[in-house]
């Protein structure tokens, strides 16, 4: 006998999901973070254990950002429509981002809540870092659809441009963290540089389009 | 010749440094096992290339903490000539050729010269030094470095009365360097840095041939390199070229890159902070693992009695 399709288990949905595609992407999208817990807590992290991982951890908050952020110009130039695993792609910048931001506190500073409030108004990179993770977390949080339909499609949508600049803070606070000019953080920094512009492009050819459509009106 | 080259030496006769630490009990093992202590040499090398350094142990040297293990201080290098990531030198400096090697000695000298490394480096004088090694970037390591002071090398060449600082120069030499090749480049070669004379002068200032008791590994900056442990690590110039006394104070690289953040002294100071990180804490490679705590780092890097007279009246905030 055929029973309807359950209810049951919503936290799993919310977590997970229902297409199996999407719970691949999440269970795929983490084990880089169980990959080097595992080599952390084996002291396989190199020299500077605490460092190595805050900052892998970093480096895939900003990747699943970019990749979040790709979805839309590659569906506009031609290529796959992903939308519906953008949000699995969002939430796992936050994790990552979260996970980061865990390891700083814990691990680095080891709770020294001063010190870390001193870092926090004192030094750009890590203020920049703090408002990337400010603006993710109220994202995150709306990342389902029983948020979508309180807010409402077009106030969600506004909401979440906001990516944009968390994504922007990510990659400075990347440039910022280093000495000198070293060529990763520089590379990730184009690359979400190039995501925004092509945004604005896409933007300034919407408004552009009306008006030829009306300039050909007119000279008709 | 004294100093002994890898070429000279079969990797078969270097004993491995934890045999060698422990060759007390390694001899006592042995001779109750009814073993020739000759065993000991049919060991490996621990490191390929690394020949052993005889050095008498100073009275400078910082007793009270545990080394770095030689894994951490050879594999966590900041050598831009190699590349900017902290594992890159170890990957890339095997290509580095240090022999012939000869620095340049120039200006305000009685004796200015191109000097074999071997003539500036008397290997009978050899010491072992045990430091600790502040890294701008907040971390630290104790490293026993093999040595000579720096004050030795130059009275040979002789300084001038007009000298008063020490500019060094570490080698360009791009075919063998990958990080001085290709598009962007973190810093203007050559790496530069620079001492006052009476900084350079100081007991505890020393040029390195080696560590734990071999020479130098190319990532830490083989053949040469100077070691002031009272001022952040980039002061510590590598695989040195070019010793010149002058009367002006010389350049360094990285207040070359940014001069907001780097000054010429650059002494370890906990309440001077990067403009960018705060330098009041720092975390010591090689302990316990992911779960060990920060430690607070300390004014010229705990050697404050033997140098800080060297700054009275020195205002060191606006000098950093």
């Amino acid at each position: 006998m055929a029973r309807p399709a359950a209810p049951a288990q919503p936290w799993k949905r919310l977590l997970l999901g229902a297409d199996p595609v999407r719970r691949a992407i999440y269970v795929a999208g983490m084990l880089p973070a169980v990959w080097y817990l595992t080599l952390g807590l084996m002291d396989q992290l190199g020299a500077d254990p605490q460092k190595s991982l805050e900052r892998l951890l970093g480096l895939w908050a900003l990747r699943f950002l970019i990749l979040c952020l790709a979805i839309t110009p590659l569906r506009r130039l031609g290529g796959p429509n992903l939308v519906r695993y953008r949000r699995a792609v969002g939430l796992l910048a936050f994790y990552y981002a979260a996970l980061h931001l865990l390891v700083y506190l814990v691990l680095d500073q080891g709770l020294d809540f001063p010190s870390i409030w001193a870092d926090i108004v004192k030094r750009p990179y890590i203020t920049v870092g703090m408002l990337a993770f400010a603006i993710l977390a109220p994202l995150a949080a709306t990342s389902n659809a029983p948020m979508i339909r309180r807010l409402g499609g077009a106030t969600w949508q506004r909401l979440h441009r906001a990516v944009y600049v968390a994504a922007a803070a990510a990659a400075v606070h990347f440039v910022m963290v280093v000495k000198a000019w070293p060529p990763e953080p520089l590379i990730y920094a184009s690359l979400v540089a190039a995501l925004l512009l092509v945004r604005l492009y896409f933007r300034l050819l919407k408004r552009a389009k009306p008006a030829r459509r009306a300039a050909q009106a007119a000279s008709a | 010749m004294i100093i002994r080259r890898p070429s000279d030496i079969a990797p078969s006769e270097i004993t491995p440094r934890e045999v060698y630490l422990r060759r007390r009990e390694f001899i006592a093992g042995a001779a109750a096992a009814g073993l020739g202590a000759g065993l000991a040499a049919a060991w490996p090398a621990m490191r390929a290339g690394a020949a052993p350094l005889q050095a008498a142990k100073s009275p400078l040297s910082t007793t009270d903490e545990p080394l770095t293990p030689v894994k951490d201080i050879t594999s966590y290098n900041n050598y831009y000539e190699f590349g900017t990531d902290k594992g890159d030198p170890a990957k890339n400096a095997h290509t580095l050729k240090i022999k012939p090697w000869t620095v340049k000695v120039d200006g305000l000298v009685g004796k200015p010269a191109g000097y074999d490394l071997d003539d500036l480096i008397k290997p009978a004088q050899l010491e072992e030094r045990i430091y600790r090694m502040r890294c701008v970037e907040g971390w630290s390591m104790v490293i026993p470095w093999v040595g000579v002071p720096l004050a030795e090398v130059l009275k040979r060449v002789e300084p001038q009365g007009g000298a008063k600082y020490v500019a060094f120069e570490t080698l360009v030499r791009p075919a063998e360097m990958p990080g001085q090749r290709g598009f962007l480049q973190p810093l203007p070669w050559p790496y530069v840095e620079g001492l006052r004379l009476d900084e350079a002068m100081h007991p505890l200032t020393i040029v390195a041939v080696g560590l734990y008791g071999e020479t130098l590994p190319n990532q830490n900056g083989a053949p040469i390199r100077l070691v002031v442990p009272w001022k952040y690590g980039f002061k510590s110039i590598k695989s040195v070229v070019r010793i010149s006394l002058t009367d002006k104070q010389p350049k360094t690289s990285w207040s070359l890159q940014n001069p907001g953040e780097y000054g010429f002294y650059s002494n370890v100071n906990p309440a001077v902070d990067h403009p960018r990180w705060s330098q009041a804490t720092e975390r010591r490679i090689g302990e316990s693992g992911l779960f060990a705590k920060r430690r607070p780092t300390l004014l010229f890097n705990g050697y404050g009695e033997q140098v800080a007279s060297l700054y009275t009246g020195l205002d060191l905030k606006a000098n950093y």
